[in-house]
């Protein structure tokens, strides 16, 4: 069979070869080729926001976007986020204690800090707004709403 | 009559043994389950004894170091932080200086290790309190005979011994002495005054991996040589494969193989995404021998089950009929209930390596050792060649007590002859579940002179009725006629446990119908569960477990909490209050009327679980239980046409989202008693005090779930057209 077409991608900014499908989705090239597994499989259909992670700082969902969508741009995954969990966005989930089974927590914490990247200082209704893309089966919603508002604080301190 | 008290009369001897490490320092190991158990189990001889008792360690190094190995599978319940905090207490060691790490099921080392019922703090909390003290005690005798003094004139705090003196040693300074010592018998517990750890809010223990992505999950697991196993499954419940065709799917490159076992196909990649492509690529012939099932039989069935006389009656206490026939006044009403997929957000998986030596299994998983017995029998393999590990799961809800997805990995990598994870899409995950069962409940009752005379529940379900203690659940010993029939049909659809089970729905019709009850007796709501509780108070009866007492504060708490009689002006609100899990609860839902729809705001729950060990991940246990009882209740939905799933993804099935969600308040009874169930207790009430508030908001009662489908047919106010 014909050999695998070559992508270059640049992730949390470095770059890196591999040699997948054209369709092969964002997700599984981050999960299965760059063995970066904070980025979460939960449906596939970019409905449940578990794969959120950031391009050109915008939050997209990486099971829909293919491997040819993403080149040229900068990927950012919740390892990037920051080096050492010292994100206020990261802070704030640790401090309000966030996560119950914790899967889908990097999704929803990748879509607050693109949130609070456009916005410092969302109103209510724009965080639920902004966060209303991304799932919770353990229904944690009520501290993530927390957590994003501590964020705000945090990050404009 | 109180809660049953668990604690009193065994030998600590009997699930406890000590030895000392190998690099120096001390290993204690003790049964989590027969230490609360007294005269359910025959006493054990301590010379019998080996590792095959004990289902949990503690490991103290000659450093001082603690690590609590945790037993029990953490599916966001908070275990893996909770059940080390109450051996960390009566060890009498900082926090901060414990390390804590998942057990894996050892077969050597572990027994019994389980998630389900929202039993793991209540059935272990006299065991690890037991175990912490017992090791104290060992080093505080160990510290005692270097100094030559009494035990009883040392004192301990955060891992410090320290005597009359004042002189001081550190546990680590004493733990290999400490472990060539007897177990002591005269161990004495903390007073619940003393803690310093539980009732502390102690964060998640995993928190800093799971907010930097670290690989904590199943589906994280990777190891060299591994296949993603792809599997294709009957698309309809009663069908079995005739044939199938493969070469699209070996045309994909990147395939490796593609397997046949059973009614399904396993397509096998290096990577997930090949795997799933080369699955849609099969295409495949599909046979039924009788007629497949849709939701429209199960309703038809459902209903001439409840209109029949096939029950098996679970209680009976006096006479129904004849209060019937005696009565005043009758309320009969009926509720539906739809199937319910578990939904975890982490789709089911697990790891697989079937070799000739050993049999290597790692996964998400909530009842380890009855998979791997079952992975034995099926691959006919001694039980000792299994190897489990227990990684963190993405959700549990029941799902993963059935380990049909571990099997099929076993399964898979012993025709493969490779390492295999099997990977379920969520199309796979919705469309091959062990669902929530499709039940219908009809309750009747009969009123004379004012008073409740007879109340008579009956239960036609799908496969599986309610079981254990649930038929004497409230209003059972407040009624002098008062009778529970059940009855089923068995079905092709898989049915499970579904966080909690039965009860999640039959708290909706049951606190929906008291309602109803209350205003056709035309007496206060709240007034008529407190009264009926009056008269369960004393009782005799073994089977009644629900405190009357606790139950009445909880609703009294409730009604103080919510302000409930005197709602802020255009808010509705709606009460309920239930007990399961062995824990009571009350809730009341706020709601509002928003372009004539009706909204939760906020719902204010009040638990009664005994002591409450970790505040923060309790309150995050009861919100999620509120919000995911009020999801459900207004929006989950399952159907069947011809025995396939209707809906396969988020498309057609909606989850609670942040929008939707009610801000929750919750405050637990302060109380020195056991602690009790916490995973599922919040849950069921939430769903019956949402439809009561609606009821006030809107006058329209609900009977079905999902509510949504009802409140779409309210009229709403006509829009103005402009432009």
């Amino acid at each position: 069979s014909k050999p695998m077409p070559s992508y270059s991608i640049s992730v949390n900014g470095m770059s890196h070869t591999v040699d997948v499908s054209a369709d092969t989705p964002l997700l599984w090239v981050l999960r299965d080729h760059l063995n970066l597994l904070g980025t979460k499989y939960g449906c596939g259909i970019a409905l449940c926001g578990t794969c959120t992670v950031h391009m050109n700082g915008n939050p997209v969902r990486s099971c829909m976007m293919t491997i040819e969508s993403v080149q040229g741009a900068e990927i950012t995954t919740i390892e990037g986020l920051s080096e050492d969990g010292s994100h206020p966005v990261q802070q704030a989930w640790k401090e309000v204690d966030v996560p119950q089974c914790g899967y889908c927590q990097s999704g929803q914490m990748m879509t607050a800090a693109a949130l609070l990247e456009r916005n410092p200082n969302p109103s209510s209704d724009e965080i639920r707004e902004a966060m209303h893309g991304n799932l919770c089966r353990c229904a944690s919603y009520q501290r993530i709403y927390q957590a994003v508002e501590l964020a705000a604080k945090k990050a404009g301190a | 009559m109180a809660t049953k008290d668990i604690t009193q009369g065994f030998s600590r001897r009997d699930f406890m043994k000590t030895t000392s490490l190998a690099g120096g320092g001390l290993l204690i190991g003790f049964n989590l389950f027969q230490a609360c158990k007294p005269g359910a189990e025959p006493p054990v001889d301590l010379a019998s004894l080996n590792y095959n008792e004990f289902n949990a360690f503690i490991e103290i190094a000659d450093n001082g170091a603690v690590t609590i190995y945790s037993p029990n599978p953490e599916i966001g319940q908070g275990v893996k932080t909770s059940m080390p905090m109450i051996i960390a207490e009566e060890l009498d060691v900082a926090w901060k200086d414990v390390y804590v790490r998942q057990a894996p099921l050892d077969t050597e080392h572990f027994t019994r290790q389980v998630a389900g019922g929202s039993q793991s703090i209540r059935q272990g909390w006299d065991a690890l309190r037991q175990t912490g003290a017992t090791a104290r005690q060992m080093l505080v005798n160990a510290a005692a005979a270097r100094w030559g003094v009494d035990p009883s004139e040392c004192t301990t705090s955060e891992g410090i011994i320290t005597n009359a003196n004042g002189d001081k040693l550190s546990y680590g300074d004493v733990v290999n002495e400490a472990a060539a010592l007897e177990i002591p018998e005269d161990v004495k517990l903390k007073s619940v005054r003393d803690f310093t750890i539980i009732g502390q809010e102690i964060g998640n223990v995993d928190i800093d991996e799971i907010i930097t992505g670290k690989p904590l999950f199943g589906l994280d697991y990777k190891k060299e040589g591994m296949l993603i196993a792809s599997v294709l499954r009957p698309p309809a419940f009663g069908q079995k494969l005739d044939s199938f065709g493969e070469s699209g799917a070996r045309a994909i490159p990147g395939v490796v193989d593609v397997i046949r076992f059973g009614d399904k196909v396993a397509v096998l990649a290096k990577d997930t995404w090949t795997a799933m492509k080369g699955k849609k690529a099969l295409t495949a012939e599909w046979s039924a021998e009788e007629s497949l099932e849709s939701t429209d039989d199960h309703d038809r069935i459902l209903t001439g089950l409840l209109d029949g006389n096939s029950f098996e009656t679970l209680r009976e206490d006096g006479d129904v009929d004849k209060a019937f026939a005696q009565a005043d006044q009758v309320l009969e009403r009926t509720y539906e209930s739809p199937f319910l997929p578990h939904n975890c957000m982490e789709p089911m998986n697990f790891y697989a390596d079937v070799t000739p030596d050993r049999i290597h299994l790692v996964g998400p998983i909530q009842t380890p050792e009855g998979t791997a017995k079952r992975i034995a029998e099926v691959l006919e393999r001694d039980f000792g060649d299994i190897h489990l590990e227990m990684t963190r799961q993405g959700g549990g809800f029941g799902r993963r007590l059935y380990g049909d997805f571990a099997l099929e990995a076993a399964q898979i990598s012993n025709l493969a002859k490779k390492p295999v994870q099997v990977v379920f899409s969520r199309e796979d995950d919705m469309a091959d579940g062990i669902y929530r069962p499709a039940i219908k409940y009809r309750i009747k009752a009969a009123v004379k002179d004012g008073q409740l005379t007879g109340y008579y529940l009956k239960e036609a379900a799908i496969t599986s009725n309610m079981y254990g203690l649930i038929p004497n659940f409230f209003p059972a010993g407040a009624l002098d006629n008062y009778k529970v029939d059940v009855a089923k049909y068995d079905s092709d659809i898989t049915i499970g446990a579904w966080r909690a089970p039965y009860t999640n729905f039959l708290a909706f019709a049951e606190q929906s119908f008291f309602d109803e009850l209350a205003d056709l007796m035309e007496v206060d709501r709240v007034q008529l569960r407190l009264d009926l509780l009056d008269r369960v108070k004393g009782t005799t009866d073994e089977r009644i477990q629900y405190s009357p007492e606790r139950m009445q504060k909880v609703i009294r708490t409730a009604v103080e909490k919510s302000g409930w009689g005197s709602p802020k002006e255009g808010v509705h609100q709606g009460f309920a209050a239930y007990y399961c899990h062995n824990s009571h609860v009350a809730e009341v839902a706020d709601v509002v009327l928003e372009n004539g729809q009706p909204v939760v705001k906020r719902v204010v729950c009040v638990v009664d679980c005994g002591i409450v060990v970790n505040p923060l991940g309790a309150r995050n246990q009861v919100e999620g239980g509120v919000i995911d009882g009020i999801g459900h209740a207004m929006y989950g939905d399952f159907t069947f046409r011809e025995g396939a799933p209707q809906a396969l993804n988020f498309d057609k099935y909606r989850l609670i989202r942040m929008k939707e969600v009610p801000k929750v308040e919750t405050y637990f009874i302060s109380n020195e008693e056991s602690p009790t169930g916490l995973g599922e207790p919040a849950l069921p009430p939430a769903g019956a005090a949402l439809a009561n508030a609606i009821h006030a908001a809107t006058g329209l009662r609900l009977y079905n779930q999902p509510f949504s489908k009802s409140l779409a047919e309210l009229e709403l106010p006509k829009k103005e057209i402009i432009g």
